[in-house]
Parts: C-alpha cells; structure tokens; sequence
C-alpha cells in the first residue's frame, strides 16, 4: 500500500523534543504515507506520544521539522497543522464533559482536504451505533468504550486523510477493545491512513503494514509489519 | 409598603439585577473559558458610559451613540486582547491581577485626559422619555423597562449564541479542553479574542444604557466592579447561568434593602454573599 517514491503524508525530521530541561526526543525521523497504516510501538515513557505531539505542534520541538504533504509546519499553530487532514485520538481520550454526545460530534465537523465529505454525522453514528443511543447524554457519563468511540467518531468529523491513535484500547474490556480494532478496520478500508499506538502488539502487528518502535526517545526499528520478529519484541518492548 | 410601592420597587430591583448581569456575565464568561481575572472590567462599563455621553452629544441621537459605541468597544475589545490578555493565559492569576489593576489605572488617565473629570449627565431618549402612571402620585420610567428589556434581549441573545450555535460549543469546549479544541483544527485564539471582545462590549453596552438613569462620573468602573465579583463569586466563578441568578438576587436584595432598612443598606450584598458562601462553597452553580 505504502508508496516510498510520494511524499509522505507526515514527515518528522530529525526532531528534538524538550519537557523543560528533559530532552524526551533526540532526533527522530518518521513518516506516514498515504493510506499506510502504522503501529507506533515502544514501552511507557520512551517518547511516542511526544513524538505524535511534536507532530502536531503541541510540543514544539526544539530541533528538527515537520512536514505535511512536503510543506514545512514546524512552527505553524496546531489548528493548521490539523486543518490539512489529520485527525488525533490523545491518550485519555480528551472528550469534552461539559457538551453532550451530539455536541462533541457537531463542533468537530468540517469537510476534509479538497473538500470532502465522506464523514457526516448521519456516517459516524451508522458507524457508532451505541452512540446515537446517548446523544444527549453528557460526555462524562459514557463508559470508557463509548468514550474512546466518540472520540474516534470526533476526529472522523474532521474527515481526515490521517487518523492518529495514541493508546488506541487502553484501560477497555476485551470485548470492548475487539469492537475498537474491527472500527479501525473499516477506517482503514474507508482509505483514511492511521498511526496507531497501543500495548497489544498481537492485535497490532495483524493490522498494520509497517512497524515503528522507539527506545529512549529514538527509532531503533522502523520497517513492514512482517520484518516485525520475536527477538525484536524482546529486545525493544520487552514482553 | 403598598402594592404600588413594591411593584416599582420590584422592577427596580430587576432592572439593576439585569444590568449587573450584563457587565458580570463578560467578566466570568473570560474567567471561564480563558482562566483571566480581569480587574479592569469594571473600566469598560465606565469606557462604555463616558462613550455613550461623548457620542450623544456629538450625534445628538442617543440609539446612534449606543450602536456606534458598541462597534468601538468590540474593536477596543480585539485590541486590548491582541495587546495585552492574550499574554496573561498561561500566567498565574497574580501576574493577571498586576497587569488589570495597571490597566484600571491606565484607563482612569485616558479617560481624565480625554473627557476631563467632571461629572455628566445623560438625557433619557425621546422615544422613553414618557413615564406610565400607576396611582395618583406614583409613576414608573419607561426607560427603566426598556433597559430590562433590551438586558433580557441580551441574555437570550447570549443563551442561544452559548447552547445553541457551534460557535458557542467549540466556546464551551475551550473551557474544558483547549488543547483538544486545537488537535480538531479550530482556532483557539480566533475564539478566545471573540470571547474577550464580547465581554468588553456587554460590559460597555451596560454603561451606556445606564449611563441617562446613573450619569456618568470618574471611578464609574470601580464601584461595578466590586459588586460584579459578588456576583461572580455567588454565582458559581465561570458560570453564566449562576451569574444571572446572583445578579438578580443582588438586585432585588439592594434595592428592597435600600427601602426596608436603609442604615444597613450598604452591608445587604454582603451579608446575602456570606449566606449563601457558608451554604455553597463554591457559589450556587458550579463552573461549566
């Protein structure tokens, strides 16, 4: 699917990432083609949702540039960056409390890059069914699933080229968690790339063509899903 | 008191209620959705009345003055954002309080130097001018109803903009998570300086509509100010509704304590804040 002759979609350049004075990123490169679907893997704190922040301009980085479709956005405000098509599902979710289920899906809409509209509400809720059962429901009385549903339903109003995923069924019963990975399936066959973050490497490494591990804030492994070995889940993840 | 005497009590009391509604409404609508406590909002009141006789008096039509006054005092807002609010966001609420009451002060000279001192008066237009007679020897002003009604214009105005529009979730929205609002691609800044020019211009729109029944004098803003936080802080800090609610006991408890124990006036709005403080710690409808 991955075409390495295209500009990427997303592109991180040789990025240093600072907290204060802790240096989280120390040079990373990463890209995202269109329509791939990558796993972001690595274990707790070795800079993969800084990474996706960096990206997004939510972190600046201090070194190094980002690119969207070949343009430089390093230091563009994080509205633009998101504006040329992507779409972000933080880690917690980030769902807002004070509106209803309705309202965190209507602020979001927008027509995607070259105005499409493949998403419409009507779309997300066929997609969600259980949410247009708590329409009115505020966001803070979901139960976790749902919530991770509305998020990702949220970022579908956007109607992104790329979705990314950070911890994408963390703290989600298992059953909860397989309708999530089946949701991200039909996404991925809609077209729409994903960069995908989560523990379950199982379900991970069935999904994804391409594989991406980070080990103290720098890519040590970066290649297809089926290079993806053992030995390297034991030396870099640890399992 | 008989039933003539309290009904135009009454409407006073609503009156002034919705017209500290108006300036209160701005000043916890940018504590919530942007964290600011602004000392200077009380200024903008004062901007808003000063304008309101300055412009009567040049256009010699005091409804052009007021829609002339409200498109300045929303560029003033944007401006005053852009200059210096938008530096405050991410600053601890000392460095907002040192820089807002520096603004008090900054305001209180402009408005020295351009308009002087002195105290004014402000001619009830024409249109309102009439009084409608209630008994042989009472009578109750127009104008007065006509500042509620254009307060209650105001406020559903607000209601529908903050519960009903997009514009007004992605607001809400930004209250609770402005760093989500941004990762969805909506210009977080663009809203907070609507918000903030927002705020200026009900605070302003309520010194102006005040401005022929209080007239207009130094240290206007001030007064309002104090009594604005009073709301606020019964209300619930960041809530609009609570604010409404506050504003109107606030009225009604003034005015009738102006009338059944005048030596104790002065200390009714405090002694209804510490009420109902000790009752809700946090006012009487949470933030959001």
């Amino acid at each position: 699917m991955s075409d390495v002759t295209k500009t990427p979609l997303l592109e991180a350049k040789g990025l240093h990432t600072y907290y204060g004075a802790s240096h989280i990123l120390h040079g990373v490169d990463f890209k995202v083609g269109a329509g791939e679907t990558v796993a972001l893997m690595g274990r707790n704190g070795m800079g993969k949702s800084t990474l996706i922040r960096s990206m997004l301009g939510l972190v600046p980085p201090r070194e190094g540039s980002v690119f969207v479709r070949g343009q430089n956005v390093t230091r563009s405000p994080t509205h633009k960056i998101t504006r040329s098509g992507i779409a972000y599902v933080p880690e917690g979710r980030g769902i807002f409390p004070n509106l209803s289920v309705k309202e965190n899906l209507l602020m979001a809409a927008r027509a995607g890059t070259g105005g499409k509209r493949e998403w419409t509400y009507e779309r997300v809720l066929e997609t969600f069914p259980r949410l247009s059962e708590r329409l009115s429901n505020g966001g803070a009385q979901l139960s976790g699933g749902e919530q991770q549903m509305l998020t990702i339903g949220r970022a579908l109003m956007t109607n992104p080229d790329l979705l990314i995923l950070d911890e994408a069924t963390e703290g989600l019963a298992p059953l909860i968690a397989r309708e999530i990975w089946n949701i991200i399936r039909t996404i991925r066959a809609s077209g729409i790339a994903t960069v995908i973050v989560d523990k379950n490497y199982g379900a991970l490494l069935t999904l994804v063509n391409r594989c991406a591990v980070m080990v103290k804030g720098q890519l040590v492994f970066d290649d297809l899903a089926e290079k993806m070995n053992d030995e390297i889940v034991q030396k870099y993840l640890g399992v | 008191m008989d039933f003539y005497s309290f009904l135009i009590q009454l409407l006073n009391g609503l009156q002034y209620g919705l017209l500290l509604f108006l300036v209160a409404s701005g000043l916890t609508l940018v504590f919530g959705i942007m964290g600011i406590i602004n000392l200077a909002h009380g200024s903008f009141y004062m901007i808003g009345a000063y304008m309101a006789w300055a412009l009567a008096e040049q256009t010699g039509n005091f409804g052009l003055a007021v829609l002339l006054g409200i498109v300045l005092t929303v560029i003033l807002g944007i401006l005053l954002e852009a200059v210096f609010y938008r530096h405050l966001y991410k600053r601890d609420h000392l460095y907002q309080v040192l820089m807002t009451y520096g603004l008090i002060l900054v305001f209180e000279e402009l408005r020295s130097i351009i308009w002087g001192d002195d105290v004014h008066g402000v001619a009830v237009p024409a249109l309102f001018s009439a009084s409608i007679p209630l008994t042989d020897n009472l009578s109750y002003p127009v104008y007065r109803l006509a500042i509620s009604a254009v307060c209650v214009l105001l406020a559903l105005g607000m209601y529908l903009l903050i519960q009903r529009t997009r514009l007004g979730m992605m607001i809400r929205a930004g209250a609770s998570n402005n760093e989500m609002v941004q990762a969805l691609g909506i210009n977080i800044k663009l809203i907070y300086t609507l918000v903030f020019a927002l705020g200026v211009a009900l605070a302003a729109t309520a010194g102006m509509i005040a401005a022929p029944i209080s007239s207009v004098f130094p240290n206007m803003g001030g007064q309002v100010l104090i009594i604005c936080f009073v709301v606020v802080v019964i209300g619930g800090i960041g809530s609009v509704w609570g604010a409404l609610l506050a504003a109107l006991m606030i009225g009604l408890v003034d005015t009738f304590g102006k009338v059944l124990v005048p030596d104790y006036a002065g200390l009714s709005v405090y002694v209804l804040m510490a009420v109902v403080l000790l009752w809700r710690p946090e006012g009487l409808f949470k933030r959001g």
